[in-house]
């Protein structure tokens, strides 16, 4: 919408001097509003093109923030028409609750399990693309075959590829003799499942992220680096990761954000259908599991909003730790 | 020793196709790693297939056969009746296809001003912009829904599409892409000519913006089509997107994987199909941007 209204604006501003021979000296009158109207655009325009994102955000970013702060002051039910005010009781409630805590732990343990080894198979697969390789497109669209998989379809395949009595991946352990694993009711195992499941989808998406990055970097110095002698792990960590940093951030940020709101996995792991409980005692329920779960199961929204702010706060805090730490690792040889 | 050596080396690596790159001549181990790293990402994708070409005793053997049975189209059938399946991937490509155009117009014209164009706040509101990736969308389902309802789109496609119309995400990568892909001369030779604001931008920036767009389309489409946690809030169980339909298959005391599988497949294929299809014009797309960028 609001392209075509400034781009009618704006034709209609190049409009008017759809006669050209306006010679500088027949219209001084049509040419200075000519040029307010050039100045106007000039000035305002990149304001326009910029709102739609300012506008949205505020409504569906910035709102739902806030108000999420606000329902959390409140027992407010989905069912019942009146909120009561109760003040910080909600948190008070929170940071005595077991089951909250247990999510959080889970989730930050699926979130070290699924980002550590993503980041780390993504650059090393985007070190092996970038050599100069036969076939490349193919292994190329390879990486990111997985990420147009449908993530209900990948729970759905990932929790029969692990299921207990009859899954494959207990029935392959077992030709190297190892006993059966029960995926779903042991804590630490049922993390790392769903943790591959985030780390099948997401490592050839980053890995193609940074080997663009990658490919952008000037090749004469990795020939200068050669030069001076520097093997491959010193042409890595002197130009590579340096050279990488913007990129590495982003990659970094946005699995942090996307790491610690993991939802659709947790939930469709489940062996009873539909449910939000993950897994019989909690064991693999995440944060945002355990706030759908008082949202819409059980109908306590200022509860679920109370969830929603500290796990805001808490992605925030990881965010800046990573922030701050792939700061530190990839400027390492700046400062030397 | 390093000094003798070299100068005749770096004649000979001119001649090899890459001069420069951490790995040097690819060899045996690069080309295995990426071999295993291929077939780990189809796998459970031809899984999926194969359970689902398969009557249900199957995926009761824990160490099946490895190929394609011949009852595909019958499951196939049961999920038809099962699940108001076409409804929903018609109900998906519209979604998907609409915040996607959005996406790509508003986050090229944002990425674009922010790129190239002169105003006052131009690098905070940027910043603002980067750092409202780190707003979590899924912690605003609940005032989200309460505003839905309110608004009385609960239920509605609408309360789908429009959460998603814009993202920081398309302005942060459009912006990236063009701050090297547009050379701002050019940009001042079509001002130089009279060409109004949006008419640059719709005869010079956007043209220069095809293979970023593309990009920023493909991954736009991909997590509209992927969302599940705001639609299942927010969307009526008869009228579903695909991710919906496909987890209320497997509703039930006991999950019949021949069935589910086949759903997950039919919903898979056509993705699947327009990726194998332009896959090679997205990637490159990928990798040109990063080459100027």
């Amino acid at each position: 919408m609001t392209v075509g209204t400034s781009g009618s604006t704006g034709s209609d501003g190049t409009g008017a001097d759809g006669d050209p021979p306006a010679s500088p000296g027949d219209g001084g009158g049509r040419r200075s509003l000519r040029e307010r109207l050039n100045h106007w655009d000039v000035r305002y325009s990149p304001y326009l093109y910029i709102a739609p994102f300012f506008v949205i955000f505020a409504i569906v970013g910035l709102f739902p923030l806030l108000y999420t702060s606000y329902v959390s002051l409140f027992d407010w039910s989905l069912v019942a028409e009146d909120p009561v005010f109760i003040g910080l009781d909600n948190y008070v409630a929170l940071m005595g609750d077991a089951r909250f805590w247990q999510a959080m732990v889970n989730t930050i343990s699926i979130f070290i399990l699924s980002t550590a080894p993503q980041l780390a198979m993504a650059l090393l697969f985007a070190v092996l693309l970038d050599a100069h390789l036969r076939a490349r497109t193919i292994f190329r669209v390879g990486l990111l075959l997985p990420y147009v998989a449908s993530l209900v379809a990948l729970g759905i395949i990932f929790g029969n590829l692990f299921n207990h009595d009859y899954g494959l991946i207990n029935g392959v352990l077992g030709l190297f003799g190892i006993d059966p694993i029960n995926w779903h009711a042991n804590r630490f195992a049922s993390h790392v499942a769903i943790a591959s499941m985030v780390n099948w989808r997401w490592t050839g998406y980053n890995a193609l992220i940074i080997l663009a990055a990658m490919q952008a970097i000037p090749r004469d110095l990795y020939e200068a680096a050669t030069v001076d002698g520097a093997g491959r792990w010193r042409r890595f960590i002197s130009v590579t990761l340096p050279m990488l940093r913007p990129t590495m951030f982003f990659v970094v940020i946005t699995a942090t954000v996307g790491g610690l709101q993991i939802f659709t996995e947790p939930k469709l792991f489940a062996q009873v259908p539909g449910s939000n409980n993950g897994g019989s005692t909690g064991q693999f329920q995440t944060v945002t599991l355990y706030m759908y779960q008082q949202g819409f199961e059980n109908f306590d929204l200022g509860y679920a909003s109370a969830t929603a702010w500290v796990l805001f706060l808490v992605i925030v805090i990881f965010a800046l730790i990573n922030f701050w730490l792939t700061r530190r690792i990839s400027s390492t040889e700046d400062s030397r | 020793m390093s000094v003798l050596t070299p100068a005749p080396r770096q004649v000979r690596k001119r001649k090899g196709q890459d001069p420069g790159s951490i790995i040097g001549k690819p060899g045996f181990l690069t080309y295995g790693l990426l071999i295993a790293f291929i077939l780990g990402s189809i796998f459970p994708l031809y899984w999926s297939f194969l359970v689902a070409s398969r009557d249900s005793s199957f995926t009761a053997q824990q160490l099946p056969p490895l190929w394609p049975g011949g009852n595909f189209f019958a499951n196939a059938a049961r999920v038809f009746d099962t699940a108001p399946f076409w409804r929903a991937l018609g109900n998906s490509l519209l979604v998907g296809t609409i915040v996607t155009v959005s996406v790509v117009i508003f986050g090229t014209l944002a990425g674009y001003a922010f790129a190239k164009l002169k105003f006052k706040g131009n690098n905070a509101l940027f910043t603002f912009v980067v750092a409202t990736l780190l707003v979590p969308t899924q912690l605003g389902v609940i005032p989200m829904f309460m505003a839905m309802a309110e608004l009385e789109m609960a239920g509605e496609l609408i309360a789908v599409i429009l959460p998603n119309l814009v993202t920081a995400f398309g302005v942060f990568w459009m912006r990236q892409y063009l701050v090297t892909a547009v050379p701002t001369e050019l940009l001042e030779a079509a001002r130089m000519d009279g060409c109004s604001m949006i008419r640059t931008f719709w005869h010079v920036v956007l043209p220069a913006a095809r293979p970023a767009a593309a990009i920023l389309a493909l991954f736009t489409f991909m997590t509209s089509w992927n969302d599940f946690l705001w639609p299942l809030v927010v969307l009526d169980p008869s009228d579903p997107t695909i991710q919906l339909a496909l987890e209320r298959l497997q509703s039930g005391y006991s999950v019949d994987y021949s069935l589910v599988l086949a759903g997950t497949t039919l919903a898979t294929l056509p993705i699947l199909f327009i990726f194998i299809v332009l896959g090679k014009q997205i990637v490159s797309g990928i990798m040109q941007g990063a080459v100027k960028g």
